[in-house]
């Protein structure tokens, strides 16, 4: 579905990636871990065209991405819900989900769209009690529901989510994770960002870890999550436990 | 009833009742003078108040309505009601020109952009004197005329101009309400988080730019025609920054603001004649005022002291129960 290869992304004169290659297939989830700095966010700002300066081959269901601008790329089916979810602060939770839908410019789209919203409301309860409320308002955990929830609206066949979990309390992480796993079964295809690997690989089916701008290990969720380096550097295992089960 | 369309009624009531009763043609030539403002803040504040980019520059466009639509019937006869459309025409194609390169740019520099722009077109109005009449003005202005009725000025003009200030109004109130509008006022939080929701910020821009444009020229073009005299000097720098300022005093994101911010604009100076020499250091000190006490404008200061006025009431009724 989205084939990347040799990709390199640059802010300015730095180098931010350094020739990732990945692949995501329908119907599965694709977690990428790795350390602050390790190249992740510049990846799904790449992927999303919010990033332009890079090289490389990114394809999208064969389509090129090459110079194609954010909306031209909602427009192929690739959502992004951005790390620190760019909440719109004075509007309205409705209003958000209306937005979502921004790229269904269609007259007959109008009945659909709000059918849309009734669903995604359906699938984050919390967002039909905030509707008329200012997405300002909202809690942490609420505004990251709702930041995924207005990418649903643009009916993404790939969803692209950048730190879902950042900053909220490991109950509601375990919630939206659930939520994600409905979404694959539902049929949507997702990349998952996240410095908490843990969380993420246990949902994932395969991951990739980047390292300084380059991917040096991947595999099934299961494999990565057993392997001994993640183990030491991303998941956060007592040093004295990993010691002793390395002899 | 939905409350905006309450508030259209109010609004609807307000203008027949000074239709109906104001007998002065004083009075009725200064309530079209607010209207013809109200309709310049009213686009001013699409651009500003909703999708948060700043002109600085905007009475180049009133100036464009006002002048091409007097130079094509004062020196080529045509029809004001020809030449009005041709005259928006012309601001559309000017704005669109001058907003593309210009809306790439943000903040005080998209302000420097507009202001610069809004200086040429001031300079051409007073120098290009085969066509303008230069610093002395283009006279002979012809009225606009249905038929036997001529609608510019007195009690017609005013009908005609506030006709005019509703639909926009109306219009403007639908617009924030749908799509494009939602995309604006995304744009105006911030333009990439937009942009990540597929929203193609440069185009919209531009779009609402060219409205804008096109709503000023819309109240240049009857400005022309109900003065029948037009100066260079209605459409310099500082029409520009009045402009901007009723909107701000009015309160930006509200299309009341425009109105609010337009009338009081338009009124204070002539309530200040009384001062004499020191006009002017008062009208500034009440903006000054204004701002400081009510700095999210008229419009939602007012709204803020009468919820506060609302609580108040509550909290004292239980009170004289105990």
């Amino acid at each position: 579905m989205l084939r990347i290869r040799n990709l390199s992304g640059y802010y300015g004169r730095i180098q931010a990636l350094r020739g990732v290659s990945l692949s995501v297939r329908a119907g599965e989830i694709v977690a990428l871990i790795g350390a602050n700095g390790a190249g992740k966010s510049t990846l799904m700002k790449a992927v999303s065209g919010l990033l332009e300066a890079w090289d490389g081959i990114m394809e999208f269901e064969k389509v090129s991405l090459k110079s194609r601008k954010p909306p031209a790329i909602v427009d192929l089916g690739v959502s992004l819900v951005p790390e620190g979810r760019w909440i719109f602060a004075p509007m309205s939770v409705r209003d958000h989900l209306r937005l979502g839908a921004y790229s269904r410019r269609r007259r007959s789209d109008t009945a659909a769209i709000e059918r849309d919203a009734d669903a995604v409301m359906e699938l984050f309860p919390i967002l039909r009690e905030r509707a008329a409320q200012a997405a300002g308002t909202l809690s942490g955990g609420e505004q990251q529901m709702l930041a995924i929830a207005r990418a649903l609206m643009a009916r993404p066949k790939l969803l692209l989510l950048d730190e879902p979990s950042m900053g909220l309390a490991p109950l509601l992480v375990e919630k939206i994770f659930a939520t994600l796993v409905q979404l694959r079964d539902q049929g949507l295809t997702l990349l998952l960002v996240e410095q908490n690997a843990r969380a993420a690989l246990r949902i994932a089916d395969r991951g990739y870890v980047l390292e300084t701008g380059r991917v040096v290990l991947q595999g099934t969720a299961a494999e990565l999550l057993d392997d001994q380096e993640v183990k030491r550097a991303y998941l956060g295992r007592d040093y004295r436990e990993f010691c002793e089960g390395r002899d | 009833m939905k409350r905006s369309h309450v508030r259209t009624l109010i609004f609807l009531a307000l203008v027949l009742g000074w239709g109906a009763f104001a007998r002065n043609p004083y009075h009725l030539q200064l309530l079209a003078v607010i209207g013809v403002h109200t309709l310049l803040a009213l686009g001013l504040n699409l651009l500003m108040g909703f999708a948060g980019q700043i002109s600085l520059g905007h009475a180049a466009f009133y100036g464009i309505g006002a002048y091409a639509s007097g130079v094509l019937t004062v020196h080529l006869g045509w029809s004001p009601w020809v030449a009005g459309p041709a005259a928006l025409a012309l601001a559309a194609a000017v704005a669109l020109v001058v907003g593309l390169p210009t809306l790439r740019l943000t903040g005080y520099y998209l302000g420097m952009g507009t202001l610069g722009f809004g200086m040429i077109v001031y300079v051409l109005f007073r120098e290009w004197s085969g066509l303008t009449g230069g610093a002395s003005g283009l006279v002979g202005i012809p009225p606009l005329c249905l038929g036997p009725i001529e609608l510019s000025s007195g009690r017609n003009g005013f009908w005609l101009i506030w006709l005019v200030v509703l639909a926009n109004f109306l219009l403007c109130e639908r617009l924030i309400d749908s799509r494009m509008g939602r995309a604006l006022r995304a744009i105006h939080d911030s333009e990439r988080a937009a942009a990540a929701v597929g929203v193609d910020t440069a185009r919209l821009k531009v779009m609402v730019f060219v409205l804008s444009a096109v709503m000023a020229a819309l109240a240049g073009f009857l400005y022309a025609h109900m003065m029948s005299f037009i100066s260079p000097s209605s459409f310099d720098f500082m029409v520009s920054i009045r402009v901007v300022t009723m909107v701000v005093i009015g309160g930006m994101a509200s299309v009341w603001g425009a109105l609010f911010g337009a009338a009081l604009l338009t009124m204070l100076p002539e309530w200040l004649h009384v001062f004499a020499d020191y006009e002017m250091m008062v009208y500034g000190l009440i903006l000054m005022v204004v701002m400081i006490f009510l700095p999210q404008g008229l419009t939602r200061g007012v709204m803020d002291l009468y919820e506060r006025w609302q609580r108040s009431l509550d909290r004292s009724r239980p009170s004289a129960q105990s």
